[in-house]
């Protein structure tokens, strides 16, 4: 006789502790939930949307400082901390979470040119138009000390920029030529030059630390070997570059932001071809700094936007803007690669979120997971054209998109021409020139 | 051009060196010189004296008349001797000297090579230090190379990359800034320190150091052989363990447990004779693996392997003999042990029998055919079979057999009735296997046949147990005990009458019409498909009867493709009296029959087929009629143009394609390109995909958790760059990545590199050169 009854077994229903999860007996047979696909595009679709409903980046404006800001620095031990120079000579120190500034310091006549912190974040570097390298404390002053630098060198010609060496107490200003300093001498311990024209920016290699990079106004950028004593390399570009960036995950990458609309990233093993040309801006591109993530890097232009490009990406996937924001002169991405900070013309500091329509605060493990499936879901369905569009779509100001316009034109005209050329020439005779090497003159040994 | 460049500095520099070496030789023949010059001056002159007195070989002496310009103190002239001057004549004596041939040697030396270029300039040196310096430090970073790929290709990255180690301090730190405050605290710190028991880093007793340093280098040294010998043999034997593991052979196997349960049983015998306690522990254990084994269905051809076998058993002598085997496993293993003593066993064997005859053992049910299991009967029929079998042989287990028959007279007659069905079903059987065979004589349709065949066995043995059951419960109720057999031949027919009933109604009959239009092909296709289940299904309900079925079959056939559109298969009614199922199928129909007059005024079908009757008319490629009436003749109000210009003007649309819902009755698939659609298509491949059916895989590989379980769920959707809130990512660093950063810092490097050229850097030069 067949006995039919019901079985339960508590095991299958019941937890062990009331932190586990609760068990639900799910069915996952296919035919059960049918149409996969088209259910899971309407949610990308709709994670899509909601993405730009959310997008809203703009977090604070840091105000106080007197003329533009020419410099900023991050605290390499704190979040919360940063530091901005003035085209006033004005130093300022910023806490993030407060909003504030916390400590202001005129550290110099005419413009902060460059500030770095040191290493361990007990004191930061200037260096100014009133040819000095000022040393100071990161702490204030205490009850009726002075406000003064711990250091100053005075030098024989203007610093135009100053990094400093990631482990060592090592520093590097850059003028007429680059100097590496000793923290505790007033001589620099070795200069390099190579070429007569000046030297706009210097960067230390955050991975192999003997390295840096320098861009020099006559359109160049050279590479230098700390232990060598000795420059390495030097390309030069259609244009003047006014600034590099290392990526601090991948040892050989930077990135130089051209005067000519457009970011370069190269290997600098090989000069000779960028790895990739970034371009969207429509005008000078002023500053660059990595993500720590070294996955992207946030760029700022003179036409009044900021983006964000991928590494791997020839078109940014973010622009950043207001009504207010005047030619963006630098940028910094934070330590935690959460927010970005931009200081511009008109005297602020604006501080943005990396990731424009990110929920900020703690998240619940079922907000984390639907962020997941969100952004999964985005991920998938990505070359869908109505999805595509929808992601796609920012909203620019009239100038940048007219400038886009016209740039798109102006593009397409210099193609037609070239192609022109190679079509009533004779074969072979007009060489074909990728995007990619087309803006390198020459690399130079 | 490079390389050229830098063997030429190179040829440089060693000739500078050559040169360096050359002065010393040349000072020691000087000073050799020197002693004997003034003597050799006059030797000269006399020895020129002494020639001049000779007349024949006088030589003509040069005579200067005026100042020239040859003579100089500079420029030594050959006028005098008619022959160009040799360097090395200058040298040699009138005698020769061996002193001087090392010089001439040299000389000679330096005359073959060529002369000394001149040193580089500042920048190509410069530059020839910069390539040096570019090529190391490339070299340098090419370690990189993989990290940053591997980086690249990671499915996820976790920043900060390095891992924050919890800082747990040792026990002893938090001692030492511990002090004893309470007086018991102080007490036991006394005992503590008269023991001298340590409370400070090195947790050791002064005694246990003293016996560490006790240890005499032979004692070590002896210890440590045997420490040695033990791991070798360890690592033999784990060698040996891993070889026979890695052993496949099936047989082998088999020998080895063989073995081992022998020597289990001799060691057990042993231990009965040593030890009858111990012993009697151990048969425990046994006798509780039999429980375990008992209990559970390891053994008992119920799983998922054994219910394949089962299917397989019937085609395949392999699969039938491994369920054999199982089966007699289970036997062993459930099998009792005779060990126990003699009186003991037989009240134990008499209180099994008496068990055996109470309970038919529904565990042991399998076993006791001894001729091995029937697959058939264990899948279709569970325990109604059991009696069957006992039925069918009755000399193997008579004892039940005489409880069943003592137990009710009543019950013969079903039991009898079983009997004639088992006999009918075997014979069906074997007619089927002569109808296969023949059928396997024709080439084509092979398949289908075999499907259809297969199919029939199935749908046969689902009624046959079926029957049985309901045979089965009829027989439990005592009441219809004696009428169910008339019952049942009454309901049969009943039944077959209602069904094709049921299948023939008019409209349907119209529908298949519309059909046939259609297409005719398709539907002659699907007949076929379904006419030998149709077939089986009604051989079963009219075993009787056969000779008078085609006629219906006919009739059947027309109507099964509607089956295939609307009705689900008709499912077998059963036979005997109400039962649970037979309500709930009645609750189905008043369901069905619902369901039906709500609907009754909207044919689905037919709206279906109009449907796609008009699809197909407007996709077909129109004919473009170009005549013009009144053009080349009369035209006007009631006049035509004639056939022929008619012909003539008409442009016939050429065939298109077949359309490809042609052969599909059910679908309409539209060939045209969707605009609404298009909207939400992919127009071209993506980049990363080479093929767009990779493209569409992964697309239709669900992510969400309504599809996936919640460890693939996550596992797919997990984020590529996962950074935690509030951390600082610091660059990365050779120690995260398992390299050995440089131990030289950066400074210390520069002040021992200042910016000239040193003679490592001159010696990377010709390194670099050289290769």
């Amino acid at each position: 006789m067949k006995v039919k009854m019901l079985s339960r077994n508590p095991d299958n229903y019941v937890r062990e502790t009331k932190l586990d999860l609760q068990r639900v007996p799910r069915n996952y047979d296919p035919t059960l939930h049918p149409f996969e696909v088209p259910r899971e595009y309407v949610r990308a679709l709709n994670a899509t949307k909601l993405e730009r409903v959310f997008a809203k980046p703009f977090l604070a404006s840091l105000d106080g400082h007197r003329d533009g800001v020419n410099c900023l620095a991050k605290h390499p031990k704190n979040l919360a901390t940063i530091l901005s120079g003035a085209c006033d000579g004005e130093v300022r120190i910023w806490n993030l979470t407060q909003r504030n500034c916390i400590r202001t310091i005129q550290a110099h006549e005419g413009f902060v040119r460059g500030i770095c912190t040191r290493f361990c974040g007990t004191s930061f570097f200037t260096v100014g138009d009133d040819k000095t390298v000022k040393q100071w404390k990161m702490d204030g002053p205490g009850y009726g000390e002075e406000e003064e630098p711990l250091h100053t060198i005075l030098g024989k010609t203007v610093y135009t920029g100053i990094d400093h060496h990631w482990k060592e107490a090592v520093f590097a200003t850059c003028g007429q030529q680059v100097d590496i300093w000793d923290e505790q001498r007033t001589n620099p311990i070795c200069s390099m030059t190579w070429g007569f024209d000046s030297i706009s920016s210097v960067k230390f290699n955050p991975v192999e630390t003997f390295l840096l990079g320098s861009c020099a106004s006559d359109r160049n950028i050279v590479l230098y070997d700390m232990r060598q004593a000795t420059p390495l390399k030097k390309v030069i570009l259609d244009m003047r570059t006014n600034t590099i960036c290392w990526n601090p995950m991948e040892a050989f990458i930077f990135t130089a932001a051209n005067e000519d609309y457009n970011l370069y990233t190269f290997d600098m093993r090989a000069l000779d071809t960028p790895v990739m040309v970034h371009m969207d801006h429509v005008s000078a591109v002023l500053d660059v700094d990595y993500s720590p993530t070294g996955k992207e890097f946030v760029s700022a232009s003179f036409n009044k936007s900021i983006r964000i490009f991928p590494v791997d990406k020839s078109r940014s996937r973010e622009v950043y803007h207001t009504k207010r924001m005047q030619h963006v002169i630098c940028v910094k991405w934070t330590s935690d690669s959460k927010y970005i900070m931009c200081g511009s013309d008109e005297m602020n500091i604006r501080l943005w979120k990396a990731n424009a329509s990110e929920k900020l605060g703690v998240l619940t493990s079922r907000e984390k997971a639907a962020k997941d499936y969100n952004q999964k879901l985005k991920e998938k369905f990505q070359h869908y054209p109505h999805i595509k569009r929808i992601a796609r779509h920012r909203h620019l100001p009239k100038s940048i998109y007219s400038q886009i316009q016209e740039q798109r034109i102006m593009k397409e005209a210099r193609r037609r021409k070239e192609v022109n050329r190679i079509k009533h020439s004779k074969p072979g005779s007009v060489p074909i020139v990728s995007e990619k090497k087309k803006h390198i003159v020459a690399v130079v040994k | 051009m490079t390389a050229n460049r830098l063997a030429e500095s190179l040829l440089a520099l060693s000739q500078q060196e050559e040169l360096v070496d050359l002065p010393k030789d040349y000072l020691l023949s000087g000073s050799e010189d020197e002693g004997d010059n003034d003597g050799e001056r006059e030797h000269q002159k006399l020895l020129e004296a002494i020639s001049s007195l000779d007349g024949k070989n006088r030589r003509k002496l040069a005579e200067r008349s005026e100042a020239s310009l040859k003579v100089s103190e500079f420029n030594v002239s050959s006028e005098g001797s008619g022959e160009k001057l040799v360097l090395a004549d200058l040298l040699e004596p009138v005698k020769t000297s061996s002193s001087l041939a090392t010089v001439k040697k040299q000389l000679n030396r330096v005359k073959s090579k060529k002369t000394v270029e001149l040193p580089l300039n500042k920048e190509e040196i410069e530059r020839i230090h910069r390539e040096v310096a570019f090529n190391k430090t490339a070299k340098v970073l090419s370690k990189w190379d993989p990290v940053v790929l591997k980086n690249r290709q990671a499915e996820q990255l976790v920043f900060p990359l390095e891992k924050e180690e919890p800082a747990i301090a040792p026990i002893e730190h938090v001692l030492s800034g511990w002090k004893a405050r309470t007086p018991l605290e102080q007490e036991i710190f006394n005992l503590l320190h008269k023991n001298k028991q340590p409370v400070a880093d090195p947790l050791l007793t002064p005694v246990e150091k003293a016996s560490l340093q006790a240890m005499s280098l032979e004692e070590a040294k002896m210890r440590r052989a045997e420490l040695q010998r033990a791991r070798a043999l360890q690592s033999y034997y784990e060698a040996k363990a891993r070889r026979e593991k890695k052993i496949k052979s099936k047989k082998y196997h088999k020998v080895v447990k063989k073995g081992k349960a022998k020597k289990a049983l001799k060691e057990f015998e042993q231990l009965r004779k040593v030890n009858p306690a111990a012993a009697l522990e151990e048969l425990e254990k046994i006798e509780k693996a039999r429980m375990m084994e008992r209990m559970s269905l390891k053994h008992q051809n119920s799983g998922k392997w054994a219910k394949s076998k089962a299917i397989m058993a019937k085609y395949d002598l392999e699969a039938r003999q491994a369920m054999q085997e199982q089966l007699a496993k289970n036997k062993e293993l459930t099998q009792k042990l005779q060990v126990a003593s003699e009186s003991e066993e037989e009240e134990g064997g008499t209180e099994e029998k008496v068990e055996e005859l109470l309970v038919p053992d529904v565990v042991n049910e399998v076993q006791m055919n001894a001729d091995g299991p029937n697959p058939w009967m264990l899948r279709s029929c569970t325990s109604d079979t059991k009696e069957a079998a006992t039925q069918e042989d009755p000399e193997q287990l008579p004892e039940p057999e005489a409880h069943e028959v003592s137990e009710s007279e009543g019950e013969d007659r079903p039991v009898a009735e079983e009997e004639i069905l088992l006999r009918e079903f075997e014979e069906r059987r074997s007619l089927r296997k002569r109808s296969e065979l023949s059928q396997d004589a024709e080439p084509a349709g092979s398949q289908e046949t075999k499907d259809s065949s297969s199919q029939e066995v199935l749908s046969e043995l689902r009624v046959l147990s079926q029957k049985l059951k309901e045979n089965d419960q009829s027989r439990k109720q005592k009441a219809s005990s004696e009428g169910t057999i008339p019952q049942v031949q009454r309901e049969e027919p009943a039944t077959e009458e209602e069904e094709p009933l049921l299948l023939q109604r008019p409209e349907r009959v119209q529908t298949l019409e519309e059909l046939e239009e259609l297409g005719k092909e398709e539907c002659f296709q699907n007949k076929e498909l379904s006419r030998p289940v149709l077939e089986g299904q009604q051989s079963e309900r009219t075993p009787n009867n056969r000779p008078d079925a085609p006629k219906k079959k006919k009739k059947e056939q027309m109507i099964d493709l509607q089956n295939l559109l609307t009705t689900q298969s008709p499912s077998v009614k059963s036979l005997a009296v109400p039962t649970i199922e037979e309500l709930e199928d009645e609750e189905e129909r008043n369901q069905r029959q619902m369901i039906k007059e709500a609907f009754a005024g909207d044919d689905v079908i037919r709206d279906f087929l109009k449907e796609k009757r008009e699809a197909v008319e407007a996709s077909k490629p129109k004919d473009v009629d170009l005549t013009l009436p009144g053009w080349g003749e009369w035209g006007g109000v009631g006049l035509k143009p004639s056939a022929k210009k008619r012909r003539r003007f008409l442009i016939k649309a050429p065939e298109g394609p077949p359309r490809k819902d042609k052969n599909l009755p059910n679908v309409i698939i539209n060939e045209k390109r969707n605009i609404h659609t298009a909207a939400h298509q992919v127009r071209v491949l993506p980049y990363p995909f080479t093929h767009h059916w990779q493209f569409e895989r992964t697309i239709q590989t669900p992510i969400g958790s309504t599809w996936n379980t919640q460890r693939a769920f996550q596992k797919l959707t997990t984020p590529k760059v996962v950074t935690k809130p509030g951390h600082i990512i610091n660059p990365i660093k050779a120690e995260d990545v398992g390299y050995r950063s440089s131990s030289r810092s950066d400074l210390s490097v520069i002040q021992r590199n200042p910016k000239r050229i040193t003679t490592r850097h001159k010696k990377q030069l010709k390194k670099s050169s050289v290769d």
